[in-house]
């Protein structure tokens, strides 16, 4: 049994529509993130998982409990949030140790699970300290702590690393990873950064305009993205031109679909290869940035884009015309 | 020239004000310790007033009540005013907005007109006058500066600090006791603080509501100054003027720590 079930969830704020009929589990242990573009509702369907909204319609289950009607602080869930909110008035341990008092866990039980926590996040040390007295990742970090010290059945992060810079946001992902392996914990990871997504989870949801557009596995709503929209939000998408249907090896019929190829499933060449599928292009832009390179092909009128080792493209001579090719199964086939 | 001119001409004015502020009070305050009774010089230091003022029974229970009742304005105005901000801040509903901007009037409006619309309130609705009718008036005025207060601090307020304490588990009452609370009590200290100052200072409101018999201090010392004026005044008053100042002193310190943080 998924650990958290949502079903059939709408919710409206006045004219704007969030949540529009959401359906989506989350399985037990598993690290799940909800990506989407800003506005998309990831927030708004975190929040209602979390209590903080009421949905007008559908049924939310945490656990073997139907919520609807349980205010948050029943629900048994673990939160953080993007400015972590801790309470400046108390030390990290009494941060961390916020929870287990109101559950009124006995004195001695609370110091240990304090420091299980604490160390947990590597924060051992810091226990007596005031959040004001942390750094950004360390506060990040007493935050995971409060948030997983319960035992929840659950843990949501809402963008719980966008205020990092880049070098401390990819170790905490590593971190957080580590740490959710390490305790097996359900998690729902909000986040508008595919890569970020993509690394971390064993499942992406991925939600526009407040619809559950594909959920799956990062490989799969990267390779096989069902429309034009999520093939084009994980990643760069080439778009081939209908002129070149006819040519190419399809892994549907062309009826009511598009096809598309990614950047680095590409290779090019001066000529057409064996097996392969490919498109008549010229280029018109190689730029190179250290071990990878990216090439600007038009492609009849569209421009195309190239990702590949700089090492492992040749060099063009000439008026620029080139072959571009790629293996059959890579070509991507959306709804239309 | 001019340059240094302005900052001095500055510095004049500012001195100028300040004298005049402080030289009466500071008058009145020497010639509590005067021992002569007709403000004769050279000055004797003596403490005279203050004993005369310590044995007459009328100035003390004045005095009590006066304190009694700014006490109980102070733990009603601030508990109401508290719970007002922190319902402000919390809810959005209609009119909110018509509601905060009519705290401000009863600040401005003056004490004679609020005063005279009190008593003849209380006397439609039949409370009339006396130490409930008192202590009603002081709440309604001290309210307004308790919300003021409290608001501010509540500005600097993070709404997620209550939303992660609600996901691990605290009710609203724990809520409110381990996390906002701790958060606005220095702008509530100070809330009041004003509270007790605007009702222990209070002389118009008090004087149209109380009883005859019944005086606050303030309403005593203006109809003993009506009899005759004697040393004692200044005594009691260099008294009640070291009080207000200390709380002042107290509140524009914990406001000022509520904004600060
Ligand atoms: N409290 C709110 N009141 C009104 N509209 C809201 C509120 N919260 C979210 N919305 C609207 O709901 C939609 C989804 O928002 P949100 O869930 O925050 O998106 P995301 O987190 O994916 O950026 C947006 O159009 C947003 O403007
Ligand atoms: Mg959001």
């Amino acid at each position: 049994m998924s650990a958290v079930d949502v079903q059939n969830v709408t919710k409206r704020f006045g004219q704007t529509v969030a949540l529009d009929d959401v359906s989506i589990s989350f399985e037990d242990g598993g690290f799940f993130a909800l990506l989407g573009p800003s506005g998309s509702g990831k927030t708004t369907l975190l929040r209602t998982i979390a209590g903080f909204h009421f949905a007008e319609t559908g049924a939310i289950r945490i656990g073997d409990r139907n919520v609807e009607n349980v205010p948050v602080e029943k629900r048994d869930i673990g939160m953080m949030f993007q400015n972590y909110a801790l309470f400046p008035n108390m030390s990290v341990a009494d941060n961390v140790g916020f929870g287990l008092r109101v559950r009124k866990v006995a004195a001695a039980e609370e110091r240990r699970r304090i420091a299980e926590a604490l160390e947990l996040v590597q924060l051992g040390a810091m226990a007596e300290r005031r959040p004001s007295q942390l750094s950004g990742g360390q506060r990040q970090r007493v935050a995971l702590a409060r948030a997983i010290v319960t035992n929840p059945k659950v843990l949501l992060l809402d963008e719980p690393l966008s205020a990092l810079d880049k070098t401390l946001r990819v170790d905490m992902q590593i971190e957080l990873k580590r740490i959710q392996r390490e305790i097996g914990i359900t998690t729902i990871f909000v986040t508008h950064d595919q890569e970020e997504a993509l690394t971390l989870s064993d499942r992406i949801g991925i939600l526009k305009d407040g619809r559950i557009v594909q959920v799956g596995p990062p490989r799969e709503v990267y390779d096989k993205p069902v429309d034009a929209f999520t093939a084009g939000f994980l990643g760069d998408a080439n778009w081939v031109p209908e002129s070149w249907l006819s040519a190419l090896r399809l892994p549907q019929p062309a009826n009511g679909h598009s096809f598309a190829v990614r950047p680095e499933a590409l290779s090019m060449a001066q000529a057409r290869l064996d097996g392969m599928n490919a498109v008549a292009g010229r280029l018109t832009q190689r730029v190179f940035a250290g071990a990878m390179a990216t090439c600007l092909i038009e492609v009849e009128g569209q421009k195309w884009k190239l990702i590949a080792r700089d090492r492992d493209i040749p060099e063009i001579t000439g008026d620029g015309a080139v072959w571009l090719n790629w293996r059959p199964e890579d070509t991507m086939a959306v709804r239309a | 020239m001019s340059r240094s001119l302005l900052p001095l001409i500055g510095k004049l004015w500012l001195f100028a004000i300040l004298f005049f502020l402080y030289a009466p009070i500071l008058v009145m305050a020497a010639m509590s310790f005067n021992a002569s009774p007709f403000y004769q010089l050279p000055f004797e230091l003596s403490t005279r007033w203050y004993q005369q003022m310590a044995g007459n029974g009328q100035i003390l229970s004045a005095a009590l009540r006066s304190v009694g009742i700014a006490m109980v304005t102070t733990l009603v105005a601030t508990a109401l005013g508290t719970a007002a901000s922190i319902g402000l801040f919390r809810y959005d509903f209609a009119g909110k907005k018509v509601l905060m901007v009519l705290l401000f009037p009863p600040i401005a409006i003056p004490w004679l007109i609020t005063g005279t619309a009190m008593l003849i309130f209380f006397f439609a609705i039949g409370i009339g006058r006396g130490t409930p009718a008192v202590i009603i008036g002081h709440v309604a005025l001290a309210l307004p500066y308790v919300i003021v207060t409290v608001t501010a601090r509540l500005s600097s307020f993070d709404i997620t600090l209550e939303e992660a304490a609600r996901s691990m588990g605290a009710n609203s009452w724990t809520v409110l006791r381990r996390v906002t609370l701790p958060w606005i009590a220095p702008g509530v200290v100070a809330g009041g603080l004003f509270a007790f100052a605007v009702s222990f200072d209070q002389f118009v409101v008090s004087y149209f509501l109380s009883e005859p018999g019944d005086s606050t201090l303030p309403v005593l010392i203006y109809t003993a100054i009506r009899k005759g004026f004697t040393p004692e005044i200044n005594a009691i008053s260099t008294i009640i003027i070291a009080v207000s100042m200390l709380i002042m002193f107290l509140a524009t310190r914990y406001s000022r720590f509520a904004g600060d943080r």
